[in-house]
C-alpha cells in the first residue's frame, strides 16, 4: 500500500461526497416537475413523447398501476431485445458477420440486461453485431437504470407525501429521466471518453501486421456510447469481453478515475433527493454515511489483501502485490478501489480479473454484493434497498424500547416490516439455493475453472452477483451452459422483481399514511447512533446468512494459501 | 390496467430509437469529426499498412524487442470450433486467465518463467508485471522495472551500447496522470517502434 494510493482513495470520495447536494438537487427539480436548465430543449421532445403514448402527465398512478405499468414496459422491453439476439445475423450493422445467438444464451442475456444486471456468458466482440450492441443493448442499459432510478424516487415520495393514493406517473418519469438526467451527461461522457481513447466507429475490425510481422485482428466498434451509460447507469456489460480493464473500454488512469465516480454518481446524490424531499438533507447524509462507512471498511481491506499479494509470489522473491489479472496503467490501487466501487453499486463492470483475486480480496466483492449491493448502490436500487434495511433498523430499535417504530415521520407498521423482510429473504433463497444446487449437479461443477475452495467461490459469485443483479463475475466459470444460463435468469429475474414489487407496496402503504410529529420519544435517525445502528443491522443480517457459505469458500481458501497448499 | 399497454408499447419504440439509434449514431458522427484518430481505435501506420493500436498491446517474442505482459487470450481451435487453443494477443477475444490464488497450474507457470527471465538479467529482482497476465490480454504497458529489466536482453541482441537503450527507455516512460492517478508505465509498442528507429 502506497501514499499516492490512499490520496486516490481520498480524492475519490472527497469529489463523490462533493458532486452528492449538486447532483441530488438537479435530480430532485427533475423529479417534481420543475424547470431546469434543459427545459428549453427538451421540453418539446417530451411533449411529442406524451402525445405519441397517449399519457396525460397530471394523472398520478395508484402504487399498483405504477407496478404493472413498469412490469409492462420490461415484457416488452424483453420480446425486442430477445428478437434482436436471435435476428442478429439478417440485421444491418453487422461487419463481422456475428451469427444468431443461441436460445438459451439470448434468453440469459435478454433477462440479464433488461434487469440491469448485465451478467454476460459471452464475449462481446466474439459474439454481437454493432445493431445488437447498439439497438439491443445500449438502450437497455438507458431504460433499466431510469427503472431503478424512478422506482427508487417512488420510495422516496412515499415516505414524503401525506395522506396520498397516488406514487407518481411511470411513463412521466421514466421519460424524464431519460431525457434530462442519463441522454445529457451520456452524450458529454461519450466525448470524454473518446477523446481519452475509446473508439467510436461502425467500421469494420482491424487486421494489422504488427511489428514481428505477426496478424492481429483488433476489435474495434460502436463502444464509447454503451461505455459511458454502462458506468452511470450501473449495468457493466462490456462491449468487449475483457470489459473496463480493456485498453478500449478504459485507455488511461483517467478514464478509470471518471469511470469511477460515474458508478456511484447518482447513486449518492439519491441520497440527496431522499433528504430534500422528506424536507431534511441531514436524513440523506446519515443514510450516506452509513453507506460510506461500510464502503470504506471494504476499500481498505481490498487494498491491502491486493497489495499483500499471494504466498506464491512472495515465495519466489516477487514484489509488488498480486498483479494476475490486472492492467499496468491502473495498478494495484486502481483495481481494488474499482472492485470494490463496482460491487458497491450494482454496476458490475471490472477493470481487472476477480477470479485471480487474492481469496480475501475477492470475497470483499462478494460480501458487497450478498448484503444487497446497498452500499451507494445501483442507481436507485441501491436506495431502495438500503431504505428496506432503515424499515428494518427502526423496527429493531422500536422493539428495544417498546415504541411503535417511525422514520421520517411515518409511522412503521406490521405491512412495512413484512414486505421488507420478504424483499431482503429473496438474497438467501436464491444464491445459497442456487449455489446448493449447482455444487450438487455435476455438469454445473464442470464448469468451475479453478480446483478446490476457489472453484466453490467461482459459483457463489455467479449466483450472488446474478440475484444482486451485478454482473461481474468470477469470471473462469464457464457460464454458456444450459443449466448456468436458465438458473441464472431465474435469479436475475427474482433478484430484481422480488425487491421491486415488495418495495412499491411500501411505497404505497407508506404514501397514504399521516404525518406524525416528531416529539420526544421519537428515536433520532440523523446521528451517529443510528448511522452505527444501521450498519450493525445490515452486517448482522449479512453475516449470519451468508458466513458458512463463505467460510467454505474465501476463508478456507485463505488459509489454504498461507498453509501452502494448491489446488 | 389495458389502457397501460399503449404508452408501454409507443414509449418503448420511441425510447429505443432514441438511446438505441440517434445517440449511438449521432455520437458516431460527432466523435468521428472531433477525434478522427481516437474514434477509429487509434491505429499507427507504417508505410501505409497498419501495424497495430498504440492502445492495444501485440505479441513480442523476438529477443531484439522488448516483450509486454503475459496474455492469457485464445482463439477458436481451427481443428475443432467448440475447443479454443492459446492465442496471445487476440485482439478479437480479450480475456485473463482467470487463475486463482492457489491454482497449481499459476505457482508452476510462474516459476517457470522467473526461471527463464534470470537467465536473462541475473541479479536483478523480476519485477511483477512481467510473470503474471494482464486482465485483458492485451495490456499495452509494462511498468518502468520491468523495461529496464529488458536492456541488457535487448541492448546485446541488437549490438547497442546498454546506455543508450537505457537512455531510450528512460524517455518513454509516462508518469501518473496530474501526478496522482493511475502508475508510471512504458507503452511496449512504442518504445520497440523508437528502438528500430534508433538502429537504422
Amino acid at each position: 500500500m502506497t501514499f499516492i494510493g490512499w490520496i486516490q482513495i481520498a480524492l475519490f470520495c472527497t469529489i463523490i461526497v462533493a458532486l452528492t447536494p449538486i447532483v441530488g438537487g438537479y435530480m430532485t427539480r427533475v423529479f417534481t416537475g420543475e424547470r431546469t436548465l434543459l427545459s428549453p430543449v427538451l421540453r418539446p421532445v417530451e411533449r411529442l413523447l406524451y402525445r405519441l403514448g397517449g399519457v396525460d402527465e397530471t394523472r398520478e398512478q395508484h402504487w399498483l398501476t405504477y407496478t404493472v405499468a413498469m412490469l409492462l414496459f420490461h415484457v416488452a422491453g424483453f420480446v425486442i431485445l430477445y428478437a434482436i439476439l436471435r435476428l442478429q445475423d439478417v440485421l444491418p450493422f453487422n461487419p463481422a458477420a456475428q451469427g444468431a445467438v443461441a436460445p438459451d444464451l439470448a434468453f440469459n442475456t435478454a433477462i440479464s440486461f433488461i434487469t440491469n444486471t448485465n451478467w454476460q456468458n459471452y464475449g462481446g466482440e466474439s459474439t454481437l453485431s454493432y445493431l445488437t450492441q447498439m439497438l439491443g443493448l445500449t438502450h437497455q442499459n438507458f431504460l433499466s437504470a431510469a427503472t431503478g432510478i424512478v422506482l427508487a424516487v417512488t420510495l422516496v415520495r412515499g415516505f414524503a407525501r401525506t395522506s396520498a393514493k397516488t406514487v407518481g406517473n411511470f411513463w412521466v418519469d421514466m421519460t424524464r429521466c431519460t431525457l434530462y438526467i442519463l441522454l445529457p451527461v451520456c452524450i458529454v461522457f461519450t466525448l470524454f471518453l473518446v477523446w481519452q481513447g475509446i473508439p467510436q466507429t461502425l467500421g469494420a475490425y482491424v487486421d494489422a501486421t504488427t511489428l514481428e510481422g505477426g496478424k492481429q485482428t483488433i476489435a474495434i466498434g460502436p463502444v464509447a456510447s454503451q461505455v459511458a451509460i454502462k458506468m452511470l447507469g450501473t449495468n457493466g456489460g462490456g462491449f468487449f469481453n475483457a470489459n473496463a480493464a480493456h485498453p478500449f473500454e478504459n485507455p488511461t488512469a483517467l478514464s478509470n478515475f471518471v469511470q469511477m465516480l460515474s458508478i456511484l454518481v447518482l447513486g449518492a446524490a439519491l441520497t440527496n433527493v431522499f433528504g430534500r424531499m422528506v424536507g431534511n438533507q441531514k436524513q440523506g447524509w446519515a443514510v450516506l454515511g452509513a453507506m460510506g462507512a461500510l464502503f470504506l471498511a471494504g476499500v481498505l481491506f481490498c487494498y491491502w489483501a491486493e497489495a499483500y499479494g499471494t504466498n506464491m509470489l512472495n515465495a519466489l522473491g516477487i514484489t509488488g502485490g498480486n498483479m494476475e489479472g490486472k492492467e499496468v496503467r491502473f495498478g494495484i490501487v486502481g483495481s481494488a478501489l474499482f472492485a470494490v466501487i463496482t460491487t458497491a453499486a450494482s454496476c458490475g463492470a471490472v477493470n481487472a480479473m476477480h477470479d485471480s483475486f487474492t481469496a480475501l480480496g475477492g470475497m470483499i466483492p462478494l460480501i458487497n454484493m450478498q448484503l444487497g449491493e446497498i452500499v451507494i448502490g445501483g442507481v436507485g436500487a441501491g436506495l431502495y434497498g438500503m431504505l428496506l434495511f432503515v424499515i428494518l433498523t427502526v423496527f429493531v430499535a422500536g422493539l428495544m424500547v417498546g415504541r411503535t417504530p417511525e422514520y421520517v415521520g411515518k409511522k412503521i407498521e406490521a405491512r412495512e416490516v413484512k414486505m421488507a423482510m420478504l424483499a431482503i429473504l429473496v438474497l438467501p433463497l436464491m444464491i445459497l439455493g442456487w449455489t446448493a444446487i449447482a455444487v450438487a449437479y455435476p455438469p454445473a461443477v464442470a464448469s468451475m475453472a479453478n480446483a478446490g475452495p476457489h472453484g466453490f467461490t467461482e459459483v457463489l459469485y455467479a449466483y450472488s452477483s446474478q440475484t444482486g443483479n451485478n454482473g461481474s463475475a468470477f469470471a473462469g466459470l464457464s457460464g454458456n451452459t444450459f443449466f448456468y444460463n436458465l438458473s441464472g435468469a431465474v435469479a436475475m429475474f427474482v433478484g430484481r422483481f422480488w425487491v421491486i414489487v415488495p418495495a412499491m407496496a411500501i411505497a404505497g402503504s407508506l404514501a397514504q399514511k399521516k404525518m406524525v410529529a416528531a416529539s420526544a420519544g421519537t428515536f433520532p435517525t440523523t446521528g451517529g447512533l443510528f448511522v452505527g445502528l444501521l450498519v450493525g443491522v445490515i452486517l448482522i443480517v449479512g453475516g449470519l446468512t451468508f458466513f458458512p457459505a463463505l467460510a467454505l469458500g474465501p476463508i478456507v481458501e485463505h488459509l489454504a494459501m498461507q498453509a501452502g497448499q494448491l489446488f | 390496467m389495458l389502457k397501460e399497454i399503449r404508452p408501454a408499447v409507443v414509449l418503448l419504440v420511441a425510447l429505443t430509437i432514441v438511446t438505441g439509434l440517434v445517440y449511438p449514431l449521432g455520437m458516431t458522427g460527432i466523435a468521428g469529426v472531433l477525434f478522427p484518430v481516437q474514434a477509429q481505435g487509434s491505429l499507427i501506420e507504417k508505410d501505409g499498412k497498419v501495424i497495430g493500436s498504440a492502445l492495444i498491446g501485440q505479441a513480442f517474442t523476438s529477443d531484439r524487442y522488448f516483450h509486454g505482459r503475459l496474455s492469457a487470450t485464445t482463439a477458436p481451435d481451427p481443428q475443432d470450433a467448440t475447443k479454443s487453443v492459446a492465442a496471445p494477443y487476440n485482439a478479437a477475444n480479450s480475456g485473463g486467465s482467470n487463475l486463482g490464488p492457489t491454482s497449481k497450474a499459476l505457482a508452476e507457470r510462474i516459476a517457470a518463467d522467473v526461471e527463464a527471465l534470470k537467465k536473462d538479467n541475473p541479479g536483478a529482482a523480476v519485477p511483477v508485471d512481467l510473470v503474471t497476465t494482464s486482465a485483458s490480454g492485451l495490456d499495452p504497458d509494462i511498468s518502468p522495472a520491468a523495461a529496464l529489466f529488458q536492456v541488457l536482453r535487448v541492448a546485446k541482441a541488437r549490438g547497442l551500447p546498454e546506455n543508450r537503450v537505457r537512455a531510450l527507455v528512460e524517455a518513454q516512460i509516462k508518469g501518473r496522470t496530474l501526478g496522482l492517478l493511475g502508475e508510471p508505465r512504458v507503452n511496449v509498442l512504442e518504445l520497440n517502434l523508437a528502438l528500430d528507429g534508433l538502429t537504422s
